[in-house]
């Protein structure tokens, strides 16, 4: 039970706040709970497809082929790749999130990984679309090459910064650490 | 929509190849999801209650008013910060930044705001971290928010 509550903490102070609201500013709380609902209905119909995804990914696709695509030895064209896979209209970054826990467990470089989720973010093409049509075809395209510069330039740093410490160590102390990567592959 | 087309149809895809192979690990695949699904709820309930929160203070029209007011330098942060705080889906986003730069905003402002509202993810920031670590969720929003402010500077240069 108190295990419980400690793993909600954080959605139970939420609720809380919602709570205060409803009292104080019963305007802003309707609001917040209709944005939260509408997220909800798109969480409900968009993770469980998700986390089967990354499910099947984690068994099936070898190691040693995340590795030769976007790892240490796959150069500009895992960067590409890493890109590629970014910019396919799949939905919101969340999502993106534990597939790339599971790529970079998997073998994938850090700055590949920096590129993915960055190009999901910011240069998904039905996203650039919009863009276009409401701030212009040169504000988009400015913006998605400086934003696509900057991708590379901070997956190198981050890279270099997350290597100084114990390798992929921070990746294993998180929860995101549920299963040895390749242990049920028989 | 094209979401949840793309993403189910993936899946059916995906998960046909996957049962016509092996239905045991197709069975252990649904175990590791349902695993990581339980363990991310809570961080998934956070976000949502956030971002329920953030969007029921930070309306559209408060935004406009935010950034729409003031001028230069000042607005440009405050359009990164909020950016960086809501998370807005780009059907309403881009419209919003539209209406707002030709209602006198500058590019800088307007850069700002869509590159950390795409980029940088304060509010999912709990997920992220459960996936990806806190040193990189920090590293990535950190970073991103700089390079937005950079993005923003060199845009108002060019265009």
């Amino acid at each position: 039970m108190i295990d419980m509550i400690r793993r909600f903490k954080f959605p139970i102070i939420i609720a809380m706040v919602l709570i205060a609201l409803a009292i104080w500013l019963p305007d802003t709380a309707r609001r917040s709970s209709i944005v939260t609902m509408d997220y909800l209905k798109e969480m409900i119909l968009v993770m469980p497809p998700v986390f089967v995804l990354m499910g099947l990914m984690e068994i099936w696709i070898p190691k040693d082929k995340i590795q030769k695509w976007l790892g240490g030895g796959s150069g500009i064209k895992g960067a590409a790749i890493a890109f590629a896979l970014g910019t396919l209209p799949t939905g919101p970054l969340y999502v993106a999130f534990p597939m790339a826990g599971s790529l970079l467990r998997k073998g994938a470089r850090i700055s590949n990984m920096v590129i993915f989720l960055g190009s999901w973010a910011a240069l998904k093409i039905p996203q650039l679309m919009v863009e276009i049509k409401f701030l212009g075809i040169a504000f988009t395209s400015l913006r998605f090459v400086l934003t696509l510069a900057a991708l590379g330039l901070m997956g190198m740093l981050m890279e270099f910064l997350l290597r100084l410490k114990p390798d992929k160590a921070w990746l294993e102390n998180t929860d995101a650490g549920r299963q040895p990567p390749n242990k049920p592959e028989i | 929509m094209t979401t949840i087309i793309t993403i189910y149809g993936l899946l059916a895809l995906c998960l046909g190849a996957s049962l016509a192979k092996s239905r045991k690990k197709t069975k252990q695949a649904f175990l590791i999801a349902g695993k990581a699904l339980l363990k991310t709820a809570p961080s998934l309930l956070t976000v949502l209650g956030v971002v329920g929160l953030t969007l029921g203070i930070l309306t559209p029209e408060t935004i406009s008013k935010l950034i729409g007011s003031e001028a230069g330098f000042t607005a440009t942060i405050i359009a990164a910060v909020i950016g960086a705080i809501t998370l807005i889906p780009s059907l309403v986003a881009f419209p919003l930044a539209g209406s707002l730069l030709r209602s006198g905003a500058t590019v800088m402002t307007i850069s700002a705001f869509i590159t950390t509202l795409v980029m940088v993810g304060v509010v999912t920031a709990p997920m992220e971290v459960k996936a990806l670590g806190r040193k990189f969720t920090l590293l990535r929003n950190g970073l991103s928010f700089v390079a937005a402010l950079a993005i923003a500077g060199i845009m108002a240069v060019l265009l």
